[in-house]
């Protein structure tokens, strides 16, 4: 008889390091002593709980859901589908999964971006849906627009949405960005190159999924999104109590 | 050759970078797009105990206050117990025991209000110490920090605690400890998180 136990370590390796000179803000928001490690008690293997009820299901079209009645964002119109997934690859069912992104000219809906492309005033720029019971999500939206920032003097985003998880644990929370399938700004970003695996990198790019487009209507992208696995206990060592 | 084992790896961490405001306050951003924002009501009506609010501000390594900081909380109620299925037991209706809140893009201070957990069991033995698991992002912050917040009226509890415990320097323990205060009849915990330099807060990998 085997019962849950811990998660498994996050691999320090794969994700990137606190400190990376080339992505300048990260320089004075870098902690400079180590991460104590925690072996996991009741207050990280739990985490908050949501339902259906906590979403609208008109959340989940940015192309809809802050257009005015009878218009519609502009923008290339895309399907971003995939599973949220743990390390054991068992799907992560009812978990919410929350997105938000520039509008196609690269500009985001917030006081404080001044970029000099407009708003689109039928595109909100956020998203939130709940995985089904096979951790399946998708989202209807249309595709950023890569944006300059100020890095390095001429540095320029590759197209990206931010995509925010939770599992169902506080373990398992995760905060990352999608990006995009054949993107030539991929390679040059300091942002996603503060990961030193290549593979890591990878594991961010949306394949394009021509089987999941909707002919004469929205182009498609797959993004599987994979949180901590969690161990089985084989032998008694329990989490809790005494 | 040997076998493949065939885990998967886990998708690694970015920044929620600047406008994290957006997707997870969009209000905060300048719109109203949702019906109800989630995160902003951590105790509910009904929850037993203290009402408190906490405070801070999070420092970065010149000293400035980081301005545009998104944290959740994450924590037991009043019995200790979290609102999850292996949470240790029943919870109020209405406490989810989970907020989300924004550092205000001028002055860097945020706040929460909540009810005071209560004392959870520990990992194998003992119970721990009142707390508030905390979740730190932003631009500059590459995987989210955590952290907990103890409270100061609890002396003995903390001194008993497995996981300030585990911190071999008192000095840095401190770090973890909230100030209580009293404002206008409410209880108030100020907690300052460095995130680099001097009293540098304790940050945990869990
Ligand atoms: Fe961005």
């Amino acid at each position: 008889m085997t019962s849950p136990g811990e998660f498994y370590q996050r691999d320090r390796m794969w994700h990137p390091p606190a400190y990376d000179k080339d992505y300048k803000t990260s320089v004075s928001r870098s902690p400079q002593y180590s991460l104590i490690s925690l072996q996991n008690s009741i207050s990280e293997v739990t985490g908050p709980v949501f339902g259906h009820n906590d979403v609208d299901p008109l959340d989940k079209d940015l192309i809809f859901n802050y257009a005015k009645s009878g218009e519609s964002a502009i923008g290339e119109r895309i399907i971003l589908h995939g599973r949220v997934l743990d390390e054991n690859a068992r799907p992560v069912p009812n978990t919410l999964v929350e997105i938000w992104q520039a509008n196609a000219g690269g500009r985001y809906r917030h006081k404080k971006d001044t970029y000099l492309a407009p708003i689109d005033p039928n595109f909100g720029g956020c998203g939130r849906t709940i995985t089904d019971e096979n951790g399946y999500y998708y989202f209807r939206t249309v595709k950023p627009g890569a944006y300059p920032w100020r890095n390095w003097v001429n540095d320029w985003r590759p197209a990206h949405i931010h995509v925010s998880v939770f599992g169902h644990a506080w373990t398992q929370r995760l905060i990352t960005q999608i990006y995009f399938e054949g993107d030539p700004l991929i390679e040059t970003c300091p942002i996603v190159n503060t990961i030193r695996d290549k593979a890591a990198i990878g594991q961010l790019i949306a394949a394009l999924d021509r089987n999941a487009t909707i002919p004469l209507d929205s182009i498609a992208y797959k993004f599987d999104i994979v949180l901590r696995g969690r161990r089985s206990t084989l032998f008694e060592n329990r989490l809790e109590g005494n | 050759m040997t076998q493949t084992l065939d885990y998967l790896k886990e998708t690694a961490s970015q920044t929620a970078g600047p406008y994290v405001h957006i997707g997870l306050a969009p209000g905060a951003a300048g719109f109203d797009i949702y019906r109800e924002e989630l995160g902003w009501d951590i105790a509910g009506p009904n929850a037993k105990g203290e009402r408190i609010r906490v405070e801070g501000l999070v420092i970065d390594g010149t000293g400035s206050p980081v301005k545009d900081v998104l944290l959740e909380a994450w924590q037991a109620n009043a019995d200790g117990n979290h609102a999850h299925p292996e949470g240790g037991g029943d919870v109020e209706d209405g406490f989810r025991g989970w907020g989300r809140v924004i550092t205000d893009f001028a002055t860097g201070e945020w706040g929460f209000d909540t009810v005071k957990p209560g004392r959870c069991p520990g990992r194998n033995v003992g119970m721990q110490a009142p707390h508030i698991n905390l979740w730190i992002v932003a631009r500059g912050i590459n995987v989210g920090l955590n952290t907990r917040l103890y409270f100061e009226d609890e002396p003995e509890a903390n001194a008993a605690d497995p996981v300030l415990g585990l911190i071999e320097w008192e000095r840095r323990r401190a770090t973890l400890i909230a100030k209580r205060t009293e404002r206008d009849g409410q209880i108030v915990y100020r907690f300052d998180i460095r995130l680099q330099g001097d009293g540098e807060t304790v940050f945990f990998d869990i």
